[in-house]
């Protein structure tokens, strides 16, 4: 077995958390496809580091690690005003601008 | 890559796949975090496999420690019931996000299994001085300013949350007096003075779900918290009632009435 099967396995995961945002009306579920986006990069970064023997690929994986860990922050904080506003977490209420 | 690595990986991913692509398919937000929980996890045991575990320990810390319960908090306060509407606005949406999702899978599977890769080296050299030390001679000698800069990313974003979810009070905070003078008006629509009655109280029943009665016998529909009303969780008092009654009746056939052994006796 060749390193590439954790590639493999990390584009499956990203292509998984794009079609969860995709899909997904619940702004909280939404939200976990971004997180599991940015978790299947870390895999592929963390396996790059491997296969060049150089471990800045895990050094990048702690940057989007703390990334994530802002978005989520903020994100969820908008989602908890915007549900206060509304009475709904759905992406699909969210329609103020419209008209 | 050695063999035990192979098992590892073999039982893992496809459990991480189905946890994925749970996802998709389950109904209720709680459902899907325990779902990306999974993965999470699954995640850190593969970085420690592939001689990252410092990576591996803080994959579990920050993100199924911290992240994960910061969703959970989060669906705490907007409700655990809430479930996806499966009303579609945007028609055909499910086929063209599938297709779209089908196709990054497609795109990115393709470059991967396209690109040649040089044969892998290993982090045995690099994680010579122990993985730890190794990621921080690197972060500390060439990412210093960029460490900095996440680290100014991080209060702003801590600010932002404190911000954002402050609630500031729109009107003037309504006094005993205003309080009292709204519930009067409120009369005319049928609201009450008084505090709720309490559910009722009977010989062998003792619950929230049971409407207590009034004077004249008759149950009292508010007496039963709102949410049971709604779920349709309440009992009738008359039901109650008339197992009561049957109890009685039989406790009565069984035994005969005091009143009568006393006499004979």
């Amino acid at each position: 077995m060749e390193l590439v099967n954790y590639l493999y396995l990390a584009s499956i995961l990203f292509a998984l958390g794009a079609t969860t945002v995709l899909l997904r009306r619940n702004a909280i579920v939404v939200f976990m496809g971004v997180e599991l986006m940015l978790n299947a990069t870390n895999l592929a970064l963390v396996t790059f580091a491997r296969m060049h023997g150089d471990i800045t690929g895990q050094v990048l994986a702690f940057f989007v690690m703390v990334v994530a860990a802002a978005e989520v922050v903020v994100g969820l904080a908008i989602i908890v005003t915007i549900f206060r506003a509304r009475r709904s977490a759905s992406v699909d209420d969210v329609n103020l601008l419209k008209s | 890559m050695s063999g035990g690595e192979e098992v590892l990986f073999w039982t893992l991913a496809p459990l991480m796949v189905i946890a994925a692509a749970g996802l998709l398919v389950v109904r209720r937000a709680v459902h899907a975090a325990v779902c990306i929980v999974f993965v999470m996890i699954g995640l850190a045991v593969l970085y420690v496999a592939q001689e990252a575990p410092f990576l591996g320990i803080v994959q579990v810390v920050v993100y199924t420690g911290a992240v994960m319960m910061l969703f959970l908090f989060v669906l705490m306060l907007v409700g655990v019931d809430a479930a996806d509407s499966l009303t579609e606005t945007i028609r055909g949406q499910r086929w063209i996000g599938l297709l779209l999702g089908a196709g990054l899978a497609a795109v990115l599977l393709g470059v991967v299994a396209q690109a040649t890769f040089p044969p892998s080296v290993g982090l045995v050299e690099a994680n010579a001085v122990t993985n730890p030390v190794a990621l921080a001679r690197v972060l500390l000698q060439h990412y210093v300013i960029a460490m900095e800069v996440v680290g100014i990313l991080l209060v702003t974003a801590a600010l932002a949350g404190l911000v954002l979810t402050h609630r500031r009070r729109l009107g003037k905070k309504p006094t005993q007096r205003a309080l009292a003078e709204a519930k009067v008006a409120l009369l005319p629509t049928g609201r009450q003075l008084t505090p709720l009655p309490a559910p009722g109280v009977y010989a062998q029943n003792n619950a929230m779900d049971t409407p207590a009665l009034d004077p004249q016998g008759r149950p009292l529909e508010h007496s039963v918290p709102r949410v049971l009303r709604i779920r349709g969780q309440q009992r009738s008092a008359s039901e109650l009632l008339t197992a009561e009654g049957l109890l009685v009746q039989r406790i009565q056939v069984d035994r005969p009435a005091p009143d009568q052994n006393e006499e004979e006796g």
